[in-house]
């Protein structure tokens, strides 16, 4: 059974969110790490871009196949997980902690699950 | 429907990711992963299911003309025992497989050729056979596990005699007693490493693989999927059907001049292969500098002009870096040349390199 922290909430294209006043931190869940495998790249926004709930903000590879990241939000990039560049592989060691970037200025989020909601659909998926 | 290999089970019990592959249901990873799986294979020993790979039969007066006259290379004057790639090209000189061949007796060579292209191998094969040729599709009725890495012969000396093992690269024993099991076994593989590759009955075949499992398990042996292959053979710069080559290819321009032997008579596709004289774009290796992973059909540029593509490409787990081969004009193939890849829409610097992109010690 994949990782899924309470306090999160969760995309269904395996993205996670935590709001700390208004600041969203995203990354890729662990089942999420799991399915895609070995990661070895990562290619991350610059801050100051804006994202788009819904649409591709970043993508991963790994050694078979290139996956985009998904934004739960719309918003712009405060700050971005430089660590990730150089170390795709604490995705997969731990994906909680390695998160991608932190938005704010948010004026949309999209649909998110709570984690009850989201375990239940990666049991759909597994 | 995708048909399963004798040990599906297995995989499914050793915690296999199954995807279909070339008309079978395959484990493309184990839990492990595609890192670890190839990295035990550099530095212990793997093992892997290949199964899925046609085997067939050539025998008789007729055999040797036969293969001589349907393959590249050269099988005349081949001694007993010993293994032969080749290439089967169709008469414009395009690729339609490239293959193994092992030769068991004067008139009985066993040719192994990819899975995805057995069917078409087989029609062509049998569409072009010389006078006194017997040909036989053997794959149903054979299993073949890969035994990949330095520590291969020691997992294997808990099993059977050493001595009885080919002991030469591309030689083959028809006979070898492993664990009780009777295996043909050669010096072969796909993944540049030391290793063997075994064959034996599909009855057989998940009780050879459980003895190899028990037997390796000192030397840090992990069962490997379709994933490592793929790292394995393009870290060893080994060319890959449907990638390298296809129909429309020719093997020289898939860089396979070492299984052509154009000073024979004749083989299929030898005129067309003259004709075409020496081939525009060669295969070379690349390995990025810049940040970005190569893959397959990427647009390779020298300045603003489109010089070729890349073949197949991947992060190359040993060496830790992103490598791929690709097929480019002969005036940049040269080793040192500095290159770009357009790796979805962004340009990554990448230098030309020698191959093997890695050799073992």
């Amino acid at each position: 059974m994949p990782t899924i922290p309470e306090e999160l909430s969760y995309t269904a294209s395996h993205e996670w969110v935590l709001n700390e006043d208004g600041v969203y931190t995203i990354g890729l869940t662990d089942f999420a790490q799991d399915a895609l495998g070995d990661l070895v790249f990562v290619n991350l926004p610059e801050e100051g871009d804006e994202v788009v709930a819904g649409e591709a903000f970043a993508d991963v590879e790994s050694v078979k196949a290139v996956s985009d990241v998904f934004s739960p939000v719309t918003g712009v990039v405060a700050e971005i997980n430089e660590e990730l560049l150089d170390a795709p592989e604490s995705i997969n060691e731990d994906p909680y902690d390695a998160w991608f970037v932190r938005v704010n200025e948010v004026t949309e989020v999209g649909d998110l699950l709570d984690a009850e909601a989201y375990a239940a659909l990666c049991e759909q998926e597994a | 429907m995708e048909r399963k290999t004798p040990l599906y089970d297995v995989h499914v019990e050793e915690g296999g990711k199954i995807v279909p592959f070339a008309g079978y249901l395959l484990p493309v990873q184990y839990a492990t992963g595609i890192i670890a799986e190839h990295e035990a294979v550099r530095t212990k020993v793997g093992l892997f299911d290949v199964s899925h790979m046609g085997e067939v039969l050539f025998t008789g007066p007729g055999a040797l003309a036969t293969i001589n006259h349907l393959f590249t290379n050269d099988y005349t004057d081949m001694p007993i025992g010993r293994v032969r790639y080749g290439v089967m090209c169709n008469e414009r000189g395009g690729c339609i497989d490239d293959l193994i061949v092992y030769k068991f007796g004067e008139e009985e060579y066993f040719v192994v050729v990819n899975a995805s292209n057995r069917e078409k191998d087989v029609a062509h094969m049998e569409a072009n056979l010389l006078p006194d040729t017997t040909f036989e599709d053997l794959s149903d009725g054979i299993a073949e596990l890969a035994l990949q890495g330095p520590r291969s012969k020691e997992v294997l000396a808990k099993l059977c005699a050493t001595e009885q093992l080919p002991q030469r690269y591309y030689t083959a024993v028809r006979h070898v007693d492993i664990a009780g099991i009777d295996c043909m076994v050669s010096r072969t593989g796909y993944t540049g490493e030391f290793g063997y590759e075994l064959y034996c009955t599909p009855a057989e075949a998940p009780a050879l693989w459980h003895a190899l499992r028990e037997a390796g398990e000192e030397f840090g042996l992990i069962p490997c999927g379709l994933g490592a292959r793929d790292t394995l053979r393009l870290e060893a710069s080994m060319p890959l059907y449907g990638h390298e080559m296809d129909e429309d290819t020719t093997p020289l321009e898939a860089g396979l001049q070492l299984g052509v032997r154009m000073g024979k008579d004749e083989f299929i596709g030898r005129d067309a292969i003259l004709a075409a004289g020496e081939p525009a774009r060669v295969r070379v290796g690349l390995k990025a500098k810049g940040r970005g992973i190569l893959r397959e059909h990427m647009d390779v540029y020298a300045g603003e002009k489109l010089v070729g593509q890349t073949t197949s490409g991947t992060f190359a787990p040993h060496l830790k870096c992103a490598i791929a081969m690709a097929r480019i004009d002969v005036a940049q193939a040269e080793v040192g040349t500095e290159l770009e890849v357009e790796v979805r829409g962004r340009r990554v610097a990448a230098t030309v390199v020698p191959m093997p992109f890695y050799k073992h010690a």
